[in-house]
């Protein structure tokens, strides 16, 4: 699928600059890939299972989670989303997706078998290794759980490895919540599932409020010494960041051991077409998945 | 490096062993300005009586030749469910830019460092830049330019030969073996002591005559404190965020990405254009939030990613002082007197 570049001399009977066209291959690298199955999560909200077509590629399609893949509808266009799906099971991937504006939306018409393509995977994950043996906090806000499904399934399969998991999610209405069919499978899992909304309807048994006031309950229950071995995950709002990790740190953890993944527009994925930059920062490539000690340096981060 | 001794009668003859088989691309003379002034464009050259090596500045950089402003980076045929996509990234034929001012041989530099240096180099632009052969020319400082302060106003490296006037002969800078092996087909000479004492006086004499400057001390940390300066907003307002000053930069490469489908769907494009930070949506995310709403923070933006961001990451500024965004801009906003203000000086 690459083309090859070629260089000609300008002189007489020299070759220039030779190039290794082998580190430009990656550049517009495209997946075929399949999708397989389209579920249904809320009235905007799908999960697309897509499967890259070609056997070999997918199983050399490795990615941590918190990674994203850039999606690309020919002739409508390409947008980045995060991998909702584990990373055990390569080049099987699942996207949680919100029907916004026009790639969304065509993409929300295609059928199982339509081809897809996809380049990545992208930027940084979480950093799940340095998180063995310590508590886990994953905190979402609204379609923050599509990116925290991953470092979940990562979690689920390596019970063992974690002390307290809880997991906490918050979205405006019940009608919103999504995976709704996963939480009894968490919970099995011994992992604490604690879901608020913040405006409930006749069938909302469970609590009214912010994702800060839950935190807050589990605080009160939880020894100093929990706060000393704890990592956070933040997906959400940018402006969830602001109140949930200022809550944390106000426990004692680390900024460093806090992490949220950053939204911006994204063209290219490589760092190039600078849609994505911060400063001297590339969302795509240094990113999407910061410590929140980073974020706080940059500017107009959040 | 080599140094040579060129006559000026000499020059043709160097053109037209350059120019055999290759295309040179070149400053002409476009016309004037109200003022008379002659304006320059690089254009493809037909005839060394065209190119006009005493030119100033051209109003556009010669970037449309390595970094078109817009460009297909893949074709798509359709079949129902199916496609397939085939990737061109649009080699062209090689080319010898002659007569580059140090200024652009700089921002080619700078832009070699993101688009080839970094973690993914972009076969796009090396498919071009790769396949150029650049003769450099001293220049006459304009009273707009301020390379000097960016540290741009010489090439230390990023061209094949570099010619410096000196009266009746050029001085000749060889960085290549091309370069060495196209001179040894013409006349020229080893430079005398004489010849060492005159290049560096005409060094001097053009160091003379830059009057704008921009002061870099310590900007990186400036920039930082000065955020929420409300010498921004004063710049915004003037603004218009038109992009022209993007546009005309020769280190300015953002871009963008839309996909066109033919009408019966059975083929797309994949194309790429040049942005700018000013334009309204750059900054936009789904949902419709912008992160740089105003016109004063998109500005800030463009100064912010120029002089701090790439500083940070290069160690060096992504603006190399040609003053071009600032004899272009309708709104009169140069790069000097914005930075000036923002360090607190006169504005
Ligand atoms: C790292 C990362 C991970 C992501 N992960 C996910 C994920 O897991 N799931 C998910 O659903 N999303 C995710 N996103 C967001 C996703 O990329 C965007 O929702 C997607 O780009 C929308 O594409 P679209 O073409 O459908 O929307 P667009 O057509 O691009 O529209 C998006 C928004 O832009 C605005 N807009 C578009 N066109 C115009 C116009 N002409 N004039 C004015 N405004 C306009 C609208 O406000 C619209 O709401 C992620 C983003 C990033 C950066
Ligand atoms: S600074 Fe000048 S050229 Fe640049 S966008 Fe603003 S008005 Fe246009
Ligand atoms: S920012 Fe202005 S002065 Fe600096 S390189 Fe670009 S056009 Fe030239
Ligand atoms: S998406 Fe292009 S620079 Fe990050």
């Amino acid at each position: 699928m690459s083309s090859q570049i070629k260089f000609t001399d300008i002189t007489a009977g020299q070759q220039r600059r030779h190039f290794r066209e082998n580190d430009l291959g990656a550049f517009e690298n495209t997946y075929k890939a399949e999708i397989t199955a389209v579920h249904r999560l809320t009235a905007i909200e799908n999960l697309f299972r897509i499967q890259i077509v070609d056997p070999t590629d997918r199983k050399k399609f490795v990615f941590q989670p918190g990674q994203f893949v850039m999606l690309e509808l020919p002739g409508i266009g390409e947008a980045p989303f995060s991998i909702s799906s584990s990373a055990s099971r390569h080049g099987d991937l699942e996207l949680c997706i919100r029907r916004v504006g026009s790639l969304t939306n065509f993409l929300f018409r295609l059928d199982r078998g339509t081809h897809v393509g996809i380049r990545g995977p992208f930027g940084t994950g979480f950093p799940m290794d340095q998180m063995h043996g310590e508590n886990i906090l994953l905190i979402a806000g609204g379609l923050g759980l599509a990116p925290l499904r991953s470092p979940i399934a990562y979690v689920q399969e390596n019970r063992n490895l974690f002390d307290n998991v809880d997991i906490i999610y918050g979205t405006k209405e019940p009608s919103q919540l999504l995976f709704t069919y996963q939480y009894d499978m968490w919970r099995a899992d011994d992992v604490n599932l604690h879901i608020i909304v913040e405006k409930g309807d006749p069938a909302w048994k469970g609590p009214v409020g912010m994702i800060t006031k839950v935190l807050q309950d589990i605080f009160m229950h939880r020894h100093a010494d929990y706060f000393q071995k704890t990592y956070a995950i933040v997906c959400g709002p940018p402006v969830m960041f602001k109140f949930v990790c200022t809550m944390l740190n106000e426990r004692s953890i680390p900024m460093e051991k806090m992490f949220v993944s950053l939204e911006r527009r994204m063209h290219c994925g490589m760092a190039k077409c600078c849609r994505c930059n911060i400063g001297s920062t590339y969302i795509c490539l240094k990113g999407p998945v910061f410590d929140y000690w980073s974020v706080m340096n940059m500017k107009e981060a959040i | 490096m080599l140094f040579r001794i060129l006559k000026h009668e000499d020059l043709k003859k160097l053109y037209d062993l350059l120019s055999r088989g290759n295309r040179v691309i070149g400053p002409v003379r476009k016309g004037a300005d109200k003022d008379g002034n002659p304006i320059y464009a690089f254009e493809e050259i037909g005839d060394f009586i065209n190119i006009h090596l005493d030119y100033t500045t051209t109003k556009i950089p010669a970037k449309k030749f390595f970094m078109p402003f817009r460009e297909v980076m893949a074709d798509f045929r359709i079949k129902g469910k199916d496609w397939e996509k085939k990737i061109g990234f649009n080699i062209g034929s090689p080319f010898i830019v002659f007569g580059m001012h140090a200024c652009d041989i700089n921002a080619l530099n700078k832009l070699d460092k993101v688009l080839l240096g970094s973690h993914y180099p972009m076969p796009y632009y090396a498919a071009k830049r790769k396949n150029m052969f650049i003769v450099g020319i001293d220049c006459i400082p304009q009273p707009y330019c301020f390379c000097r302060s960016m540290g741009s106003d010489t090439a230390l490296h990023g061209f094949d030969m570099f010619l410096t006037d000196l009266g009746d002969h050029y001085f000749v800078e060889i960085l290549s073996d091309t370069a060495y092996n196209f001179l040894r087909q013409i006349t020229n000479a080893e430079p005398t002591e004489s010849d060492h004492a005159r290049y560096m006086k005409a060094a001097s004499e053009k160091n003379r005559k830059f009057t704008a400057h921009v002061d870099t001390t310590d900007l990186t940390k400036i920039l930082d404190m000065e955020f929420q300066a409300d010498v921004w907003k004063k710049w915004g307002d003037q603004c218009l965020s038109c992009g022209t000053c993007a546009n005309v930069c020769p280190t300015c490469y953002c871009y963008g990405v839309d996909e066109s489908v033919a009408l019966d769907l059975s083929r797309a494009q994949k194309i790429k254009s040049l942005y700018s930070c000013n334009l309204i949506d750059f900054a936009e995310v789904a949902g419709g939030h912008n992160f740089r709403p105003e016109s004063h923070t998109r500005l800030k933006y463009r100064y912010y990613h120029k002089h701090r961001g790439f500083v940070e990451a290069y160690e060096e500024s992504l603006c190399v002082g040609c003053g071009r965004c600032g004899e272009s801009c309708l709104a009169g906003i140069t790069v000097p007197e914005v930075i000036a203000s923002v360090r607190g000086g006169e504005n």
